[in-house]
């Protein structure tokens, strides 16, 4: 990879560094109980974030195919979380049991192997026919539509969207795939954490407190702007020139908003205030790649009709 | 062998179902107690032994049907050796006493876990408890009965289906609870059963 590349992750490993350290001071000064439990749950976050960090640097030295079972393993984990929340019947067993176990491995594999033209239906258009004709099978019409809606948007979210992050391992542009990848998810988790900063320094009007509570008009353009300069700047990992590289952060940032906005609202259907509990200080899984289920597809049919050779 | 056996249930279960736990109305403890839970699937024996610490899990043992887990070798192997249980009879004969390995266990100071509803509940209800845990609380008036509410294992393998769906399953410890004096079966078990539907539905909260 590039020289430009280790100028990035030496970045990233400081913007984390400097992080620890601000949390440290934080922790030293809190008071009040409020404040207290803000510092603690940042200082998890960063925390976690180191974890996250070097989880996903150590499948990318160890190569694609480590990329591709990264990625499988989170969509198992989100698939699992979207279900430990989501109501189901027994009727609904071996849909579940194929969509964890078939489908899922699959689309995977049909990655792993660049199939392109039938990753990209397998899901839309397979699963969609096969699992509700399998759960007709048990006779249970009970709410038939609506649990055939949830299973396929299960699916849709935690592993045919998540997939599309990995896929851009496929697409030949140029420059190396991986950078492309490494792209994404920096600009669409640089762009939460700029909304998190910014949404605690300066936050005062709440966007949609039926949605989600935390997020303000200040954190959501002040996040989106931040995120987008960065997203600029590192045109080079990219094909993109300069004004491309503006142009497709900010559908990307968007994007990411919006599944963000989604997951969240389904968690308020559901009653939950986090999909799960595995990365302390954000919650699940589905809680870090929420963004990332709405900017991927988007990112990857960009980049994939408009530049690749 | 078997403690190998043991730990890959453990990772096995931990993978499948997450096995979760969330201590509401009591803390881990290595002090002898009845763990008591509803019963749904399979999985909830290993799912409570995969919640529990380390130190409070080698102590334990769950109680499992001779008629169901003592039918072949690999149940057998996998209930006595790789979950510690011990086998007891559902129907047992007139003069027996099949609550006699579960009271030699308590009286060594180890902890016992038991399904009180006696068979998989094919429903989300929890099925009248059967006695045997009266007669336990009554024998050992000074060890915690410690109520556990499984979620999701009607989901994750229900009655009559081996495919397992890995939802994530939580084991919620409730308040522990004991005979109080004069207080009759009956009662004791509907106030027992009471405490697991009463996490059920997330109480108690501390």
């Amino acid at each position: 990879m590039t020289s430009f590349f280790s100028i990035v992750l030496a970045a990233i490993l400081g913007l984390l560094a400097v992080a620890s350290a601000i949390g440290f001071i934080l922790q030293r000064r809190a008071t009040d109980p409020g404040s207290v439990a803000t510092v603690h749950n940042l200082n998890a976050r960063i925390r976690s974030w180191w974890i996250m960090v070097a989880v996903f640097g150590g499948a990318l030295l160890l190569g694609d195919t480590a990329v591709v079972v990264l990625f499988a393993f989170l969509s198992f984990m989100a698939l699992r979380e979207f279900w430990t929340l989501t109501p189901s019947r027994r009727g609904d067993h071996l849909a579940l049991f194929l969509s964890f176990f078939v489908v899922l491995p699959v689309q995977y594999v049909l990655l792993g192997t660049l199939w392109y033209g039938l990753f990209a239906i397998f899901i839309p258009v397979y699963a969609f026919l096969i699992l509700p004709a399998v759960a007709t099978l048990t006779g249970d019409v009970n709410e038939f539509l609506a649990r055939t809606a949830r299973v396929q948007w299960g699916l849709m979210l935690t592993v045919y969207s998540i997939s599309h992050a990995p896929a851009l391992l496929m697409l030949q542009t140029g420059t190396p795939p991986a950078l492309l990848l490494i792209y994404l998810v920096i600009v669409v988790q640089l762009s939460d954490v700029f909304q998190y900063v910014w949404g605690k320094l300066l936050g005062k009007r709440r966007f949609s407190p039926n949605i989600s509570p935390s997020k303000t008009l200040e954190g959501l353009f002040g996040g989106g702007a931040s995120a987008i300069l960065v997203g600029t700047l590192l045109y080079r990992l990219t094909p993109f020139s300069p004004l491309q590289a503006a142009a497709v952060s900010t559908v990307v940032v968007v994007a990411g908003f919006f599944g963000g906005f989604v997951l969240s609202a389904i968690k308020r259907d559901l009653n939950a205030k986090d999909w799960g509990y595995v990365i302390e200080g954000h919650g699940g899984v589905l809680d870090r790649l929420d963004s990332i289920t709405f900017a991927a597809p988007l990112f990857f049919h960009i980049v994939r009709y408009w530049f690749t050779v | 062998m078997s403690a190998l056996v043991r730990r890959l249930l453990v990772l096995f279960v931990r993978i499948m179902v997450g096995a979760r736990s969330e201590w509401r109305g009591c803390t881990p403890d290595t002090r002898r107690r009845i763990y008591f839970a509803n019963h749904n699937s399979h999985v909830d024996t290993v799912a409570v032994m995969a919640a529990l610490p380390y130190q409070v899990r080698r102590l334990t043992h769950p109680v499992a049907a001779r008629d169901y887990w003592g039918t072949s070798t690999f149940r057998r192997f996998i209930a006595e050796k790789g979950l510690r249980a011990v086998l007891i009879d559902r129907k047992p004969l007139p003069d027996s006493n099949p609550l006699e390995p579960l009271e030699r266990l308590l009286e060594e100071g180890r902890s016992i876990l038991i399904f009180p509803e006696g068979t998989r509940s094919a429903t989300d209800e929890i099925a009248p408890f059967r006695s045997g845990i009266y007669r336990l609380a009554c024998r050992f008036p000074d060890v915690e009965l410690v109520p556990i509410h499984l979620d999701n294992l009607q989901r994750i393998l229900p009655k009559g289906s081996m495919l397992i769906v890995p939802i994530t399953c939580t084991a919620r410890f409730g308040k522990p609870l004991r005979v109080e004096p004069g207080e009759g079966k009956d009662a004791f078990l509907a106030r027992a059963r009471a405490a697991v539907i009463e996490l059920a539905r997330g109480g108690p909260v501390e």
